[in-house]
């Protein structure tokens, strides 16, 4: 064998850099469109905020004034939904990987919560307009748009839960049950405590998607227009996502209020990263105090 | 050495276990004699693990296990319906292949079962933190650092952090599973003079796969091959003058 | 047994083993040569065969400190259990009896210059025959440990007994010549001397079989009559 062979090195050398190019841009890509779109709201939405903006009713048939009444529907219907979906996930997630024999059950429960979170965000909107406002009497209110967002944010707490619940050894659950600890006692006392990061992380990230989902609260929950706040949770709500879509759609007069409805996606995006980040920021900071 | 019936406290009858339809220990029958060191020795999945984990009901853990004989601990057998696995595992006490303390501190390492199982007090707490921590020779290693992270102390102090752990729940028996094989060289001697100094109160059954270790802490030794006890005897007996040919291959380095 | 002995999962640790078996046979070689010498030198008193007797100790000397140290060695390094244990230990012994053997022929070499430079007291007859049952007996001793064989060990066992016999005779036979005679004192006692040599040879012998004994049951019965 040649190991001086400058044909094949040069050869072999040219493809790993076509190669490499090819990743690098793809990566590249996908933060350009990142950075792009967030400039692009930045930059058409910044002279829209003010003080007064976050604080203060819209008036002038919403051509003028604050989005204070969407942000704080906004508020509302995702502490709901995570009032909601945070015990109930993390419920089943035990029960899926503490206490279910692993057979076919559990497969087609586990199958039916991932179908759970591709059925289209629309889809959960009609279901909660058919079940929660219609059937159950609750009306357009922060409590239908909170279940039926709760119910579209499950699969992912489920999902974030069974994940963190596997991530904790078996080593501490077996350590725990050898010292003559009950199974449930071990999963309050060790596991849970454990997989409580991981738990938080995703519900947090489920947070994000309910603040920004439209569909399923156009029909539950979400006003065209209230200028006061809600008093009960039967009440309906501004939302931010939906205002923006009224905005742009909706509206009589969609091209005055081009620089309200950048800034209403400007303060969405804002929120929803900013849940994001401290999701980041609770996960890092437990890792490090993980140490197994 | 005396074997009068009132010394054993673990009596097995022909033994059987199951995992799904493979057959992993086949027709076990022995004795576990009271404050004596017994090791069980045998080549990987020979089912010596598995036996030890019989023997307080982790394998119940298991889904799709099926044990067949009896189990007699001190007279009662451990399987039947009526004994409740938990209660057994207070009797019974196990420390694993990696150390495993929890993500607490060293105090509430040791503190962990009791408080469970009711005792609350503080200053009782203290009093057995401190006698857990002597018997397993780690007390003064440790003393002033008791609210520091279990999971800062070296891999051989973790190992006697569980022993502790495990000696605060008062147990009878103490199942060891290969306990030093993630060990140094010093901490593995150091948990074997342990193994000595405990067997004055505790029976201890140790699975290793070090010989030497074998031949050292226990007085007497099991040989498992292929789900089955081969040989079973006093340890130096074992080590010099086995009697059955498998015993003397596995023991010798002429195995496989 | 021997022959369908299964290996060691470490071919090099069969071959250590082997070697210090190979080694102690090559040893006890050695030695029966040196009391066949040793004995030839007073029978034919030929004092320059005596002087290389002495001489060629050396070489059993160097070649006991080499299977010891490989003994040591192996014991360090593969923890040996069971019948490798017994082996080396076996081994061990063996390789110290037959170095004294050696040591035992020396000594007859040294007494038999003596005696030939006197004028020789008598014929030697239980002498040569006491040399022909103790060298059989190492030979055999040897032997039984090669085949792992307790029935030759043991056979070694009762030959010591002859031995014994023998060196009271020519003690006894010895001491009415100095009775008779006080010249003839001093030839008698190395006379004696040489006769309590191969004496202590045969217990050595016997000193093997007992480990070979040892080796194959696992019993020590070395304080135990044949």
């Amino acid at each position: 064998m040649n190991l001086t062979s400058d044909n094949s090195i040069t050869w072999r050398y040219a493809k790993q850099q076509v190669f490499f190019n090819i990743v690098r841009l793809a990566a590249l890509l996908i933060s350009a469109a990142l950075g792009g779109l967030l400039l692009f709201i930045i930059a058409s939405g910044i002279q829209a905020i003010s003080w007064d903006f976050i604080t203060l009713p819209p008036r002038d048939s919403m051509t003028k004034g604050g989005i204070m009444p969407a942000i704080v529907g906004t508020f509302y219907l995702t502490l709901g939904a995570i009032a909601i979906a945070l015990p109930l996930g993390v419920a089943s997630a035990i029960y899926l990987s503490e206490y279910a024999r692993q057979g076919t059950i559990v497969r087609i429960i586990r199958i039916g919560v991932n179908c759970l979170a591709g059925v289209p965000s629309v889809v959960f909107g009609l279901f909660g307009l058919g079940f929660f406002v219609v059937y159950l009497k609750f009306g357009s209110s922060i409590l239908s748009g909170a279940l039926t967002l709760g119910i579209l944010i499950l699969p992912t707490i489920i999902g974030a839960s069974e994940e963190a619940l596997k991530a904790v050894p078996q080593t501490f659950r077996e350590a725990s049950l050898a010292l003559g600890v009950s199974k449930w006692g071990t999963i309050l006392r060790i596991v849970l405590p454990n997989a409580l990061p991981g738990i938080l992380t995703g519900s947090i990230l489920g947070i994000g998607r309910a603040a920004g989902e439209t569909a399923p609260i156009m029909f539950t929950a979400a006003a065209f227009f209230t200028a006061k706040l809600p008093e009960s949770i039967f009440d309906e709500v501004m939302a931010l996502p939906y205002h923006v879509y009224v905005l742009a759609t909706a509206g009589t007069h969609i091209e005055e209020t081009r620089s309200i409805q950048y800034g209403t996606v400007l303060v969405l995006v804002a929120l929803v990263l900013g849940i994001d980040l401290i999701a980041i920021a609770i996960r890092s900071a437990m890792r490090k105090r993980k140490k197994w | 050495m005396v074997t009068t019936a009132n010394n054993i406290i673990f009596e097995l009858k022909q033994v059987n276990f199951f995992y799904g339809s493979t057959q992993a220990l086949t027709d076990i029958s022995m004795d576990f004699e009271k404050n004596r060191v017994t090791a069980l020795i045998g080549p990987s999945g020979c089912g010596k693990s598995t036996l030890l984990r019989l023997l307080n009901r982790m394998n119940d853990l298991i889904d799709g296990t099926r044990v067949e004989g009896e189990i007699l601990f001190e007279g009662r057998n451990i399987y039947n319906a009526d004994n409740d696995p938990v209660e057994i595992r207070r009797r019974i006490g196990m420390v694993f292949q990696k150390p495993n303390p929890f993500p607490k501190s060293i105090f509430n390492n040791i503190t962990y079962g009791p408080r469970l199982t009711g005792t609350r007090n503080r200053a009782d707490l203290e009093l057995l933190v401190e006698q857990s921590l002597k018997q397993a020779v780690l007390w003064d290693e440790v003393k002033d650092i008791l609210n520091k992270s279990a999971m800062t102390l070296s891999g051989g102090q973790q190992q006697r952090l569980c022993i502790a752990r495990a000696l605060a729940m008062k147990p009878d028996v103490l199942l060891m599973d290969e306990p030093t094989s993630a060990l140094d060289p010093i901490s593995t001697a150091k948990i074997e003079d342990l193994i000595e100094e405990l067997k004055k109160n505790y029976t201890i059954i140790i699975v290793t796969h070090n010989m030497q270790q074998a031949a050292r802490v226990s007085e007497m030794t099991g040989f498992f091959y292929l789900g089955r006890l081969i040989e079973y005897a006093l340890t130096t007996d074992i080590f010099t003058n086995p009697q059955v040919k498998q015993t003397e291959d596995y023991i010798t380095g002429r195995f496989g | 047994m021997t022959k369908e002995e299964r290996k060691h999962t470490s071919a090099r640790y069969d071959q250590e083993l082997a070697e210090i078996k190979e080694k102690l046979i090559y040893l006890g070689a050695l030695t029966e040569k040196a009391i066949e010498k040793s004995i030839q030198s007073l029978l034919g008193r030929d004092s320059d065969l005596a002087r290389a007797v002495i001489t060629e100790d050396n070489q059993i000397d160097l070649l006991d400190v080499e299977i010891e140290e490989k003994c040591i060695r192996l014991l360090a390094l593969r923890q040996p259990a069971a019948r490798d244990l017994r082996f080396i230990t076996t081994a061990i012994k063996i390789n110290g009896h037959l170095e004294r053997i050696g040591d035992m022929a020396a000594n007859i070499a040294e007494k038999a210059i003596l005696l030939n430079e006197m004028p020789q007291l008598k014929p030697y007859i239980d002498i040569p025959r006491m040399a022909e049952i103790a060298r059989g007996m190492i030979r055999n001793s040897l032997d039984a440990f090669v085949q792992e064989d307790i029935d030759v060990a043991n056979k070694v066992r009762i030959e010591d007994e002859k031995i014994d016999q023998l060196n009271d005779q020519i003690f006894r036979e010895l001491l009415t010549f100095m009775l008779e005679d006080p010249r003839k004192i001093h030839a008698s006692l190395l006379i004696m001397q040489v006769s309590k040599s191969l004496e202590r040879i045969s217990d050595h012998a016997e000193g093997i079989a007992d480990m070979v004994i040892y080796m194959v049951t696992g019993k020590i019965v070395r304080h135990e009559a044949p």
